[in-house]
């Protein structure tokens, strides 16, 4: 199966690669991030209604796109190592999941902030903060799980198994509380208007997008060699390593 | 033992790691109809967890189990209805009577369930039939669990310490059923503390040591 | 020997069966749990009428999830701990033959009296006249899909000495949906509303987590017996 994955399926050139990449991604995530940030706090235009508070979409927007992106990449491992028996796919789940649970918690953070000016109150149970909120459960489910089992290669099939029950349920959930809420809609509340974007909108959005993606990359990653670390712990390789650094 | 009969069972490099210790590395070995295999080492070597790899109901860190030369997870179904697995729990339901748990294992495998009541005799059941097993002790719901070999028609049987809890009388004739099992073709492998009172030609032992690295 | 489908399916379900109705506590006491949280919403929130009417269905809802949870861990518990679950999954048949025995087992004994009981506590909390029938039609399509889905959770979760807790963490919000629609349908009856459609919704979630509910159970059970 996919001859150019199996040199990737061992551990060891797994770590030294990921190792490798991590500066690069850590230094790209800077430059986007400082230039898509600056662009977007300092310099894009207010909206004519929300004036400045508009200014944290470049931080709630990709964080709630990167908290779905990570879960579906979670799947995705979980699936390779059901189908698979990657192991190094379990690995990437336990190294996805804190960093998702993450992004899902600053885009409701950010999305709690944002409503304040907007709607006049912290919370509201808006369709896509509730989404989010559920997500949120999803993530902390598949970590709970995961942290329960004391076997770690049960710990990485349990996890994928969740993670793939989750991912097919998500658009099931995000529909049905979308539903819900437009029924429900009486009381307060308007939508995030979907934002028609102007290009001084758009350009520090894709930039800051890239970045929270490649600084998720690099968080990924590291957690990743953890993991790899951890569960080889009686490995030569790891033995020789640890001897290097002592 | 004659090396021409055919191969039922092998373990292709099986490696086991619990908890980061590791019990067993690139272990193989072949099974064929007519074997007794004693499985031998001390304890936490990993008898019981060979045991589970081999009935399908743990997966090995690395390695494979063949059936018939076909991965046991590609001929399920097939596999399972010719394997008959007792483990450290007897699988005994305190809710039903020890007549009923028996007759519901025959039944699933397709044997004839009025049978139950008699076979139980075998194990020293007598006049217990009828008992519910949350009123037997542990010892006698391994017995009904046992009880299950005299009606086997599976080829293999793979049984963890089979010969706790019953007397010596109970061992040999315990003995008896698995020699006539693998006269018929049938192998048997196990687990046991007790030193197998068998002819010395009649079955092989696999030791498993203590892993250093 | 191999047995077929329907005998083994009927073996196992009527096992099951007969270990439930020797074991009455199991089938009591979610019940009566079920009953007690529904008879708190009126002493929390006030006994006004109009009040009650509103929130009973989503009482009502609630209570029936919660207390699914609670009787979900019978599912596969004893059978874990005396060794009936790993024989189980090596009897001759097909895994999901078991597990969807199981199930089923499980939604006679805890789902199906909660169908039944529901429109006494209708009464209790005042639901509108109009919204009986929404209301047992959703618990009848909806609890198999709570038995089911939450199969999966306890699946996961039977090797685990502390997996209760877990269990509600990793099965709630996949209740999400149900909750959402059956809840729906008997707000859309109490409007005179048609609700099929909502019905329909939460058959499409019954048969979809027919299909694919008993594949995840079997490999979550491979994975707790390891």
């Amino acid at each position: 199966m996919w001859k150019w994955l199996h040199p990737y399926a061992n551990p060891e050139v797994s770590y030294h690669f990921t190792g490798k990449l991590i500066p690069w991604f850590a230094i790209i995530s800077a430059i986007l991030l400082t230039v898509g940030l600056g662009m977007g706090l300092l310099y894009s235009p207010a909206d004519y209604q929300q004036g400045n508070s508009v200014r944290i979409f470049y931080l709630h927007v990709p964080a709630a796109m990167l908290s779905m992106g990570l879960y579906l990449g979670m799947a995705i491992a979980g699936l390779t190592a059901l189908v698979w028996q990657m192991k190094l796919a379990e690995s990437s789940i336990a190294a996805l999941a804190p960093v998702g649970a993450t992004f899902t918690a600053i885009a409701l953070l950010t999305g709690a902030a944002w409503g304040k000016p907007m709607w006049g109150a912290w919370w509201v149970w808006d369709a896509r903060l509730t989404s989010e909120l559920i997500l949120l459960f999803l993530y902390f489910g598949v970590m709970a799980l995961q942290n329960a089992f004391e076997d770690k290669a049960l710990a990485g099939k349990a996890a994928s198994i969740l993670a793939l029950v989750g991912v097919i349920n998500l658009p099931i959930i995000h529909y049905s509380v979308e539903w819900w809420n437009t029924l429900h809609q009486g009381a307060t509340v308007s939508k995030f208007e979907k934002p028609s974007m102007s290009i001084d909108m758009l350009r520090p959005f894709l930039l800051s997008l890239f970045g929270f993606a490649f600084l998720a990359g690099t968080l990924v990653c590291m957690r990743f060699r953890a993991e790899i670390i951890e569960r080889n712990s009686m490995r030569p390789w790891v033995k020789a390593l640890a001897k290097e650094h002592n | 033992m004659t090396p021409t009969t055919p191969v039922l069972l092998s373990a292709d490099k099986l490696t086991c790691i619990r908890e980061d210790r590791l019990l067993f590395d690139e272990l193989s070995f072949v099974v064929r109809g007519g074997d007794i295999i004693q499985i031998e080492g001390a304890n936490g070597t990993g008898k019981t967890s060979l045991l589970r790899i081999l009935a399908g109901l743990s997966q090995p860190y690395s390695g494979e189990v063949l059936y018939k030369d076909q991965v046991i997870k590609h001929c399920d179904d097939e596999y399972k209805a010719d394997l008959l697995f007792i483990g450290h729990l007897a699988g005994i339901k305190g809710e039903m009577s020890s007549e009923e748990n028996l007759a519901f294992y025959l039944k699933m495998h397709g044997l004839d369930a009025s049978k139950a009541e008699a076979t139980l005799d075998e194990v020293n059941l007598f006049g217990f039939e009828d008992a519910m097993a949350s009123n037997l002790s542990a010892g006698q719901h391994r017995r009904i669990a046992l009880a299950r070999l005299w009606q086997s028609q599976n080829k293999i049987w793979i049984l963890d310490e089979p010969f706790t809890a019953i007397d010596k009388a109970g061992v040999k004739k315990l003995e008896q059923l698995m020699l006539k099992h693998t006269q018929n073709g049938g192998a048997v492998i196990l687990t046991t503390h007790q030193d197998l009172s068998l002819n010395s030609n009649d079955f092989s032992k696999i030791i498993l040591e203590h892993q250093f690295f | 020997m191999q047995l077929s489908y329907r005998r083994a399916f009927s073996t196992i379900l009527k096992r099951d069966l007969v270990i439930a109705f020797r074991h009455r506590d199991d089938i009591l006491n979610p019940i009566l749990f079920f009953i007690i949280v529904v008879s708190l919403f009126p002493l929390g929130v006030g006994p006004a009428a109009n009040t009650l009417m509103k929130i009973a269905p989503g009482v009502i809802w609630v209570a029936a999830l919660l207390s699914t949870l609670l009787s979900l861990e019978r599912l596969f518990k004893h059978d874990y701990n005396d060794g009936s679950l790993e024989q189980l999954l090596l009897m001759p048949c097909p895994t999901f033959v078991l597990v969807l025995a199981k199930i089923t087992a499980h939604w006679l004994i805890t789902g199906l009296p909660l169908i039944i009981i529901a429109p006494f506590l209708g009464v209790l909390l005042n639901l509108h006249q109009d919204s009986y029938v929404a209301l047992m039609l959703s618990l009848l399509l909806g609890t198999p899909v709570l038995s089911l889905l939450g199969a999966i959770g306890v699946a996961l979760t039977v090797g685990l000495k502390k997996g209760g807790v877990l269990l509600s963490l990793l099965v709630l919000p996949l209740y999400i949906p149900v909750l959402i629609f059956a809840t729906g349908a008997i707000d859309a009856a109490s409007m005179n509303l048609p609700y099929n459609g909502h019905l329909a919704i939460i058959a499409a979630l019954f048969f979809g987590s027919l299909t694919l509910a008993p594949f995840a159970v079997g490999s979550a059970l491979k994975v707790s017996t390891n």
